[in-house]
């Protein structure tokens, strides 16, 4: 036997289903546009990161290439080079590279060639800026000429050029990966709501001829689908957050991920995506709705 | 007024309801009662002619001014257009919180309303759970709940037993006491007969206007 109605304790029911079959797919497709964009967006962070460490890198050193002048030994070549070099404004340190090291450097082209220390091999100085007024290639170049050095100084230009290069279209191809899933989601949720409204067309009816205002309807589609794309949201977010975390702790920036160095810090992205796939949703439900309902007239 | 290119359904038509009248629509099916109803009741306009409601055109009524005035009307539905997933105390209330009434203001008249069409031991009941005469009684209590200026009701004894349709026939006449404006389209001759209302009789499109002949008592 049912319950006997207590008038007192009524409270007013959702004028739209709070359940409906069709909201674990859209649900479902949601989440996992949420977790993509999550990914992409953790991606970019890392990306952006790795670029400008590299950058930064590159930016603070400089190889000297030096030629023996004359009998001068290389080793003397080298060590008159890095005396030059250390005196120069905006050089931290400057030091002459043992020819092991200029080996090692080459070793990768020539092979493990026995008779490698026969080869006229150049001596390098590796030259460490100061961060904040580093010396120019420039500056460097005129103070080896000063002291008569036959050298080449390779400050890295073309690489930084190419991996800032890099680095933009990274970041670029991101944010259109991002925009892409946004709109995608937004497009889902606009179908979901067409879909809704066309099943609920039996509300729309009722209320609009009880006297509520296009608004008031829009506003329940709104509500719903966007309380339904925030638990997508989360749900996707919580997906990305686990499986950066696991990316973190299987290594970081040097075991899964060495192009990408992921830091904990970067799970931070995935914070707003509820509330952004929620947005997103009410702002497409809105029109969709109002749209739809006017159509209806 | 006619429906895309097909033939006119109501032509030639002109009448007014004065304020607190109460009107039969009868005539055959197909004769367009449904159509006068929705011309009122802002779901059609005429495709010529002016409807004019509350002092406004119907064709020109702005969006924002179309809500207000259909809160001014209760409508009983030929098809009852009853919303499934909401109990019968849902459904009834359907108008008073689209007004913007506060639930604290109306759930004790709801609960009378619905007792007195005999619902009150329904009112937790889903539609679907219903006898087709207590959905149409649950149609009607949510037409009337908010005491409409104007009730417009589409066969509303339909469903119902004739000891029924005359209590509700009393529950439009005690609206129409208390001002309300009524217009019903009806097949229910004995009904209309009883009443001695006027009629509009509609047939082949057109209006004719009646008195009801009481039947003499035996």
């Amino acid at each position: 036997m049912s319950e006997a109605f207590d008038v007192g304790r009524w409270r007013p029911a959702p004028f739209l289903p709070e359940r409906e079959s069709r909201d674990v797919s859209l649900i479902f497709v949601v989440a996992v546009l949420c977790f993509l964009a999550c990914l992409t967006a953790m991606g970019v962070i890392a990306a952006n990161r790795a670029a400008a460490g590299w950058t930064g890198q590159l930016t603070g050193e400089a190889t000297v290439i030096v030629r023996p002048v004359g009998g001068e030994t290389p080793d003397a070549a080298a060590a008159r080079a890095a005396e030059a070099l250390a005196g120069v404004t905006g050089v931290s340190e400057a030091r002459a590279l043992e020819p092991a090291k200029a080996y090692d450097l080459i070793r990768p082209w020539l092979g493990d060639v026995s008779d490698l220390a026969d080869l006229p091999v150049p001596r390098l100085v590796a030259v460490t800026l100061d961060p904040k007024h580093p010396a120019t290639a420039r500056a460097l170049g005129q103070a080896l000429k000063t002291q008569d050095v036959d050298a080449v100084v390779d400050d890295h230009s073309i690489w930084i050029k190419d991996i800032r290069r890099a680095g933009d279209v990274v970041r670029w191809l991101g944010a259109g990966v991002f925009a892409l899933i946004a709109g995608a989601a937004a497009a889902v949720i606009a179908f979901a709501t067409r879909a809704g409204l066309a099943a609920r067309r039996d509300v729309v009816e009722v209320l609009h001829l009880a006297g509520a205002e296009d608004g008031y309807i829009a506003r329940l589609f709104q509500v719903r689908f966007a309380r339904l794309a925030g638990l997508a949201g989360l749900v996707g977010a919580a997906g990305a957050g686990l499986v950066g975390a696991v990316l973190r702790l299987l290594g970081g920036g040097e075991g899964l991920t060495p192009a990408l160095p992921l830091a904990w810090s970067d799970l931070l992205a995935v914070v707003p995506c509820p509330l952004l796939a929620a947005l997103v949703a009410a702002v497409a439900a809105q029109i969709t709705a109002i749209r739809l309902i006017r159509d209806m007239r | 007024m006619r429906y895309g290119r097909g033939p006119d359904v109501l032509s030639d038509l002109s009448f007014s309801l004065a304020p607190g009248s109460f009107h039969f629509v009868t005539g055959p099916s197909g004769a367009g009662k449904s159509t006068l109803l929705k011309l009122v009741y802002l779901a059609a306009t005429p495709t010529k002619g002016q409807v004019r409601l509350f002092g406004h055109d119907t064709a020109r009524v702005t969006a924002d001014t179309r809500p207000r005035l259909r809160r001014r009307i209760g409508v009983v539905f030929q098809d009852l257009l009853l919303l499934e997933h909401l109990s019968t105390f849902d459904n009834a209330a359907v108008p008073l919180r689209i007004g913007g009434h506060r639930p604290a203001e109306y759930r004790a008249d709801v609960a009378e309303l619905l007792s007195w069409v005999g619902l009150g031991e329904r009112m937790h009941a889903m539609p679907a759970t219903l006898a087709g005469g207590e959905k149409q009684r649950l149609a009607i209590a949510r037409a009337v709940v908010n005491r409409p200026e104007i009730l417009l009701a589409d066969e509303p004894t339909g469903n119902v037993d004739h000891e029924m349709a005359l209590r509700i026939f009393r529950l439009f006449v005690e609206l129409n006491r208390l001002g309300t404006t009524v217009l019903i389209a009806t097949h229910d001759q004995d009904l209309v007969a009883r009443s001695g209302k006027p009629i509009l009789h509609l047939e082949h499109g057109r209006l004719e206007r009646r008195t009801a002949q009481k039947p003499a008592t035996p």
